[in-house]
């Protein structure tokens, strides 16, 4: 006999008590604003969903949705790549092992706005080291306080820089968990470089390459503090990455209803992108 | 299919050996012919693993020449010695389905698809997994993985030789046997020679015409299964094979008889040469009795091991083993051994220094 009862639901009640405070409540505040209209004194007037509409049919939403999309697919396609041929090549044994991984690790542990601060002296046209260097050595004209493109070079060569790391870091921990066996194998059988890495060094990579991307594309989405640091989102709207431009209509504007909106359609395909995504690499593993 | 030799092959995994002790390997000198079944027995780090991976051009050795069918191919890659070799660890790849799997070795060597398939389906079928042909080789149960890298070697037609290193390692023991099996059946089908190394010696003897034991990277003893249990020519290969091992008793030698514990243990044949160094008395436990007269030890402990009884003796600081039929005596009886004397051998400095009676011997003994 199968003896029911209810006290399971005791051992879950910490967690939610901390979902709740962690995420749930501060969430509800954001729809609470998201479907009303204040003008201050706790004073609120029923909206609707005026604001998700007003949101979703804005041009300017759909510009920083679109710079924000068209960015993380430039550090992605860049990053991934990048992050696995540098893996690739790192020694497996040996002395340079941890001295790899430490130069590798060291950008990570910058923080973010000291990031940006370090990127803005650097590409400075006249002291920085790259721009005087770029301007008056090369005689390239390059100033991302003028140059929409200049601007969108540096926020992704920044990433780059920033974060490539992370890739390398989980990727070179799927390579080195290969057992030698499968190269040895792989030789005695015939194999070239590139089937080794193709049917080996790939399909060992994939679940810490999935959590990489995931990782990756989650962080730049909503990344904020480099480029408002760097550009401002500045020349013009060229970088107003969906956040900054959240940040403009909640912080500069005052407007929290909308701003409230765009947060959760922000948040919505935050998710269902994730969702997706692993959701399609993770399904064969299943059956 | 090849004759392999091995002449005079040394290796050291460090960049200058000086003494023997940084060999891994010290100076091996083999032939193995074409067809054979053959074991490496050794305990982990005898060097079985490093003489496998030689032979399958993984490693190049520091000195010494490997032969095929008498041609050097010490400088060969592995790719062009058409050798196979099954790893402790199913070695797959996950993406591929079983087919392709098979298949890779000939896809990679540029045979046509038509060639490929034939081979496949031919090696699918020995090895019955012809129903699997079409799942992801990731989705196998690990002795179905293992059959699938012993599948990948024997696909190529041209294959000279099979190793296998410790590869029941990872597999259900009531699977182990059935895998056995198929191995023994796959060398009378292919013919190719197989080379199994493997620490455990009932894998060794079950599958190999031949065994070579190794200790500390050296070739103990060549023989048959029956050699081996009957003559080990060293007490390493006594103590090694066997269940429990031979009994090593320290002796002291007079008058061409073995002295151990004030008592003389009579020897199964004449002494070679003069022997100088550590003597000591080898005798299995099935040859040991329990008697009325013989060698007083007392009995330390009694294990049932199923068809018959192993009784575990003390005499004189030594441990003493008798496989004995029935019920064994309680703990702590004195009792008297008695030593089957045409299994009693005599080792000096470790190796076999005694020889079997001839009726010469034999005359003079009973004189």
């Amino acid at each position: 006999m199968k003896t029911e009862n209810q006290k399971a639901w005791f051992f879950v009640l910490p967690v939610l008590v901390l979902v709740a405070f962690n995420a749930l409540i501060p969430m509800m505040t954001v729809v609470n604003y998201s479907v009303q209209e204040t003008f201050g004194d706790n004073v609120f007037f029923w909206q609707g969903l005026d604001w998700f509409e007003q949101i979703l049919r804005s041009d300017r939403f759909h510009a920083a949705l679109g710079r924000q999309f068209l960015f993380t697919f430039l550090i992605l396609i860049i990053e991934v790549p990048l992050g696995i041929i540098i893996a690739l090549a790192m020694p497996r044994k040996g002395f340079w092992v941890p001295v790899c991984l430490v130069t590798m690790a060291l950008p990570m542990l910058i923080p973010w706005n000291v990031v940006g601060a370090m990127w803005n002296i650097f590409t400075l046209p006249d002291i920085g080291l790259l721009g005087y260097f770029l301007n008056h050595v090369l005689g390239v004209s390059y100033d991302m306080t003028q140059n929409p493109l200049a601007a969108w070079v540096t926020i992704v060569t920044m990433d780059v820089w920033h974060w490539t790391s992370l890739v390398v870091l989980l990727a070179y921990a799927g390579l080195v968990s290969i057992p030698d066996a499968y190269y040895q194998a792989a030789k005695i059988d015939g194999a070239s470089n590139w089937a080794v890495f193709r049917f080996i060094q790939l399909p060992k990579m994939k679940t810490v390459l999935t959590i990489a991307i995931l990782l990756r594309f989650m962080d730049s989405f909503n990344i904020y503090t480099e480029p408002f640091v760097l550009t401002g989102g500045g020349p013009g709207n060229s970088t107003t990455l969906l956040s900054i431009d959240l940040v403009k209509i909640a912080l500069g504007q005052f407007d929290l209803g909308p701003a409230a909106a765009m947060s959760l359609i922000y948040f919505a395909i935050t998710l269902l992108v994730s969702w997706l995504f692993y959701t399609l690499m993770t399904k064969d593993d299943l059956n | 299919m090849a004759k392999i030799t091995l002449s005079k092959l040394r290796h050291s995994y460090m960049p200058a050996p000086q003494s023997p002790s940084d060999y891994a390997l010290k100076e091996i000198d083999l032939d193995w012919s074409d067809g054979g079944a053959y074991a490496l027995l050794g305990p982990s780090g005898c060097g079985k693993s490093t003489l496998l991976n030689i032979i399958s051009g993984l490693l190049v050795p520091s000195e010494g020449q490997i032969l095929f069918d008498g041609q050097d191919v010490t400088a060969l890659p592995p790719d062009q010695r058409n050798i196979a070799q099954v790893f402790q660890f199913p070695v797959i790849y996950d993406t591929m389905t079983v087919y392709d799997n098979l298949a890779f070795p000939l896809r990679n060597r540029g045979r046509d698809e038509a060639t490929v398939k034939t081979r496949v389906m031919a090696i699918a079928e020995m090895l019955e997994v012809t129903d699997m042909l079409q799942t992801r080789a990731a989705n196998l149960s690990p002795d179905n993985k293992q059959k699938i890298s012993m599948g990948r070697g024997l696909v190529r037609e041209d294959v000279n030789v099979v190793m296998f290193d410790e590869p029941l390692t990872v597999i259900d023991p009531h699977l182990k046997w059935k895998l056995r099996s198929k191995l023994k059946e796959l060398h009378q089908r292919v013919k190719a020679t197989m080379i199994y190394v493997t620490h455990d010696q009932t894998e060794a003897l079950t599958f190999a015409d031949q065994v070579v034991v190794m200790q500390d990277g050296e070739v103990v003893q060549i023989g048959t299964p029956v050699e081996l249990f009957d003559r080990p020519a060293h007490t390493f290969v006594g103590h090694f094979i066997g269940s429990p091992g031979m009994n090593i008793l320290p002796c002291t030698l007079q008058a061409g008889a073995a002295r151990f514990a004030d008592q003389t243990i009579a020897l199964e044949g004449p002494i070679r040469g003069k022997p100088q160094g550590k003597t000591e008395v080898g005798i299995r436990p099935e040859f040991v009795s329990l008697a009325d007269t013989g060698l007083p030890a007392t009995v330390t402990k009694v294990s049932d091991v199923g068809r018959h009884t192993v009784v575990e003796c003390q005499a004189s600081g030594s441990r003493i083993n008798a496989v004995i039929e029935g019920a064994g005596p309680a703990t702590g009886t004195p009792v008297h051994l008695d030593f089957r004397r045409d299994q009693t051998r005599l080792y000096v400095d470790g190796w076999l220094a005694s020889t079997p009676d001839t009726p010469d011997t034999a005359a003079e003994a009973t004189q």
